[in-house]
């Protein structure tokens, strides 16, 4: 019973939430929250495994998330849709449903292959040095593609709406929906899987003492690689969801207020927590929604309250206020996380009696 | 020929003058507390729209008053304001963090967010609409030959010179400064030698921050335009220069940011300027690979 109650409940949630919107029960709005609380749940866990596992620096997130969009985009709009620069499809717009997958997975993997540009300097480079790489490595990804014309430069990339619509001539499905929650449970089982095994508890001890783990007979700089490339990979799974949910991608939503969010998902949840990191995905999401509509209400309540001028309306700006302000309120009280550096079953331990994740 | 290179060396030098000077504040903090201030840049854009409200005050007040005046009251007022700011985010974000060892990574995110605390605040107490910085002194045209050469630049390029000879002075030769290196060397032994720990870092953020008012001064006399993310990108860059030249040192800083300052131009003169971000972190970046701890860094050897 223990080892099936986290897939019972998630396939559970994965056919309820399907169902409903896909009858219409939750309207597009909602389902768009649900897909970028998923998007968000594999950025901060993917990230976790760098800056929390490995208590690296790592602040370029948004770079590989660039590289999957990209790639994804590209290679769907080149196989499937009929497009002005790249011509007609090459395969039947069909099989696209088939191959989505496939067009993540290498979208995923063109991410890892730069994610080891970033992890050869980890070799001799820790800490600062490290966090200025990978925010460089940020400003070259974002401004390589601004300077590429043929995918639209800085105007931004377009087309893959038209990928969601022939999947769902196959078939009518919230296909984004379905592509998002198996994208997030395949990311989290894989980084669950990863760091609990006695090969990934390297990076662990990586990040207890470098040199007692080389001692103790770990290869540091595969551990290393290994780190870098599976969360850069994950990273470009996100970004290939991100880029097909909105259907249109520029390099400015990939640039370091993303990897900013990153980061603060990951130390908001607690560094080196996995559930932490899910949790805290899920809260900065809704935070982030629930206060596009809390703003209004503050306004109107001031206004009333004649706290306010007239001429003066709170702004939605005001939300990029707000929540650095929660985050540095919660580092004074809280400063290691929402779960530092435990797990749900650590901090409640009559769980385990529920489940079993691994 | 010549004449555009000596031009574009002059562009260079003011560049990297306003580089240098937020890499500065960076490196003071940095070399002190091991402390990342993500803050810095956007205390540059704070500096600049102290600059803004003081300089269009007093010339409102003040109006028979010549433009020199002006400026001598706004400079030491901006600084002075500036690294208010300064120390009141050290006051109130930093200091409790480091009062509870908190891992030094949860500072580096609240120094982050105070940034965007700064920029969004900014942006939605004065609003989207771009301020424009009144003309305070009128602007001389030295021209060699090809090469024109305005008073402001000559006055940012010696600024930032001076800036960093007194620094300098100040880590290695005072006995504050003999401080602050105290303290980088061992936190915990520094307080039981009797030395004021809070005190000394307060001073830090004075004197990085009031150097961040001086460049957002300066910035905005020569680009007259304000807006509140112009500390966001400019801050990020500094830092890298700062990075690059071995964090921690003022001569790699001031360094560091004349290379940044340099490699921008070069590239501007002879590529499509979308080219320059690419090109100069590329640079940096090889830079990095071969010299890990940057161009002045000592590598920490660690004891087994």
């Amino acid at each position: 019973m223990q080892r099936f109650s986290v897939p019972l409940l998630l396939a559970l949630l994965f056919g309820a939430l399907v169902a409903a919107s896909h009858t219409g029960a939750i309207d597009l709005y909602i389902q768009s929250v649900i897909m970028f609380i998923g998007i968000n749940i594999i950025l901060s866990s993917s990230l976790n495994i760098v800056n929390g596992y490995m208590g690296e620096f790592a602040c370029g997130h948004a770079a590989f998330m660039a590289i999957g969009a990209y790639v994804a985009s590209i290679l769907n709009v080149l196989l499937f849709t009929k497009d002005k620069y790249f011509g007609p499809p090459l395969l039947p717009p069909e099989l696209s449903l088939y191959f989505f997958p496939l067009v993540l997975l290498a979208g995923g993997a063109a991410a890892a292959l730069a994610g080891m540009l970033v992890a050869i300097p980890s070799f001799k480079t820790r800490g600062d040095y490290l966090a200025i790489i990978t925010i460089a490595a940020n400003f070259i990804v974002t401004s390589t593609i601004i300077n590429m014309n043929a995918i639209g430069g800085a105007r931004g990339f377009m087309g893959m709406k038209k990928i969601i619509f022939s999947m769902e001539d196959v078939l009518e499905l919230p296909w984004m929906l379905i592509w998002v929650i198996l994208g997030t449970v395949f990311s989290v089982w894989t980084i669950r899987r990863f760091v609990s095994s006695t090969y990934g508890k390297g990076i662990i001890a990586i990040h207890q003492d470098e040199i007692a783990a080389e001692i103790m007979g770990v290869n540091t700089n595969r551990m290393k690689l290994m780190a870098f490339m599976i969360s850069s990979g994950l990273a470009g799974i996100a970004g290939g969801l991100f880029a097909h949910i909105l259907g249109y991608i520029n390099p400015g939503s990939f640039g370091i207020l993303k990897s900013t969010e990153c980061l603060v998902m990951v130390y908001l949840g607690g560094m080196g927590s996995l559930s932490g990191s899910v949790i805290s995905a899920i809260l900065f999401t809704l935070l982030l929604e629930g206060l596009r509509f809390v703003i209004p209400w503050i306004n109107t309540g001031l206004h009333w309250l004649h706290l306010l001028p007239d001429a003066y309306e709170v702004s939605q700006v005001w939300k990029w206020v707000i929540i650095p302000l929660i985050l540095v309120l919660l580092m004074q009280f809280r400063p290691e996380g929402i779960m530092g550096n435990k797990e749900l079953s650590d901090i409640f331990p009559r769980l385990k009696r529920w489940y079993h994740f691994k | 020929m010549f004449e555009s290179i000596v031009q574009n060396l002059f562009n260079a030098l003011q560049w990297g003058s306003f580089y240098s000077l937020i890499a500065l504040g960076y490196t003071l903090v940095y070399g002190v507390l091991t402390l990342i201030n993500f803050a810095h840049g956007d205390i540059f854009m704070v500096g600049a729209y102290i600059a803004f409200f003081v300089a269009t005050f007093f010339l409102a007040t003040l109006t028979s008053a010549p433009g020199w005046v002006v400026l001598t009251i706004t400079l030491p007022l901006t600084m002075i304001l500036t690294a208010l700011v300064g120390v009141t985010l050290e006051r109130i974000a930093y200091r409790p963090l480091r009062r509870k060892g908190a891992n030094r990574l949860y500072v580096v995110i609240t120094a982050l967010m105070c940034g965007l605390i700064l920029e969004n605040g900014n942006l939605a107490l004065l609003g989207a609409s771009r301020k424009s910085f009144p003309e305070m002194i009128e602007k001389v045209v030295y021209t060699f030959g090809m090469v024109s050469l305005t008073n402001l630049k000559i006055a940012v390029i010696i600024s930032a010179v001076l800036v960093f000879v007194l620094l300098q002075f100040i880590v290695t030769k005072t006995r504050i400064g003999m401080a602050m290196r105290a303290i980088s060397y061992d936190k915990f032994a520094v307080p039981l030698m009797g030395i004021p720990i809070d005190a000394i870092i307060v001073f830090t953020f004075v004197l990085g921050s009031s150097m961040a008012g001086l460049a957002g001064l300066l910035y905005s006399l020569s680009y007259p335009i304000l807006d509140p993310y112009m500390g966001a990108l400019i801050g990020w860059k500094a830092f890298i220069a700062a990075v690059v030249g071995g964090i921690g040192d003022i001569r790699g800083a001031f360094l560091g940011g004349f290379l940044l300052g340099f490699v921008e131009i070069l590239v501007v003169a002879f590529f499509p300027s979308t080219f320059r971000d690419l090109i100069a972190f590329s640079i940096l970046l090889l830079i990095l690979v071969y010299k890990p701890t940057g161009l002045f860094g000592v590598a920490k050897t660690t004891k087994i």
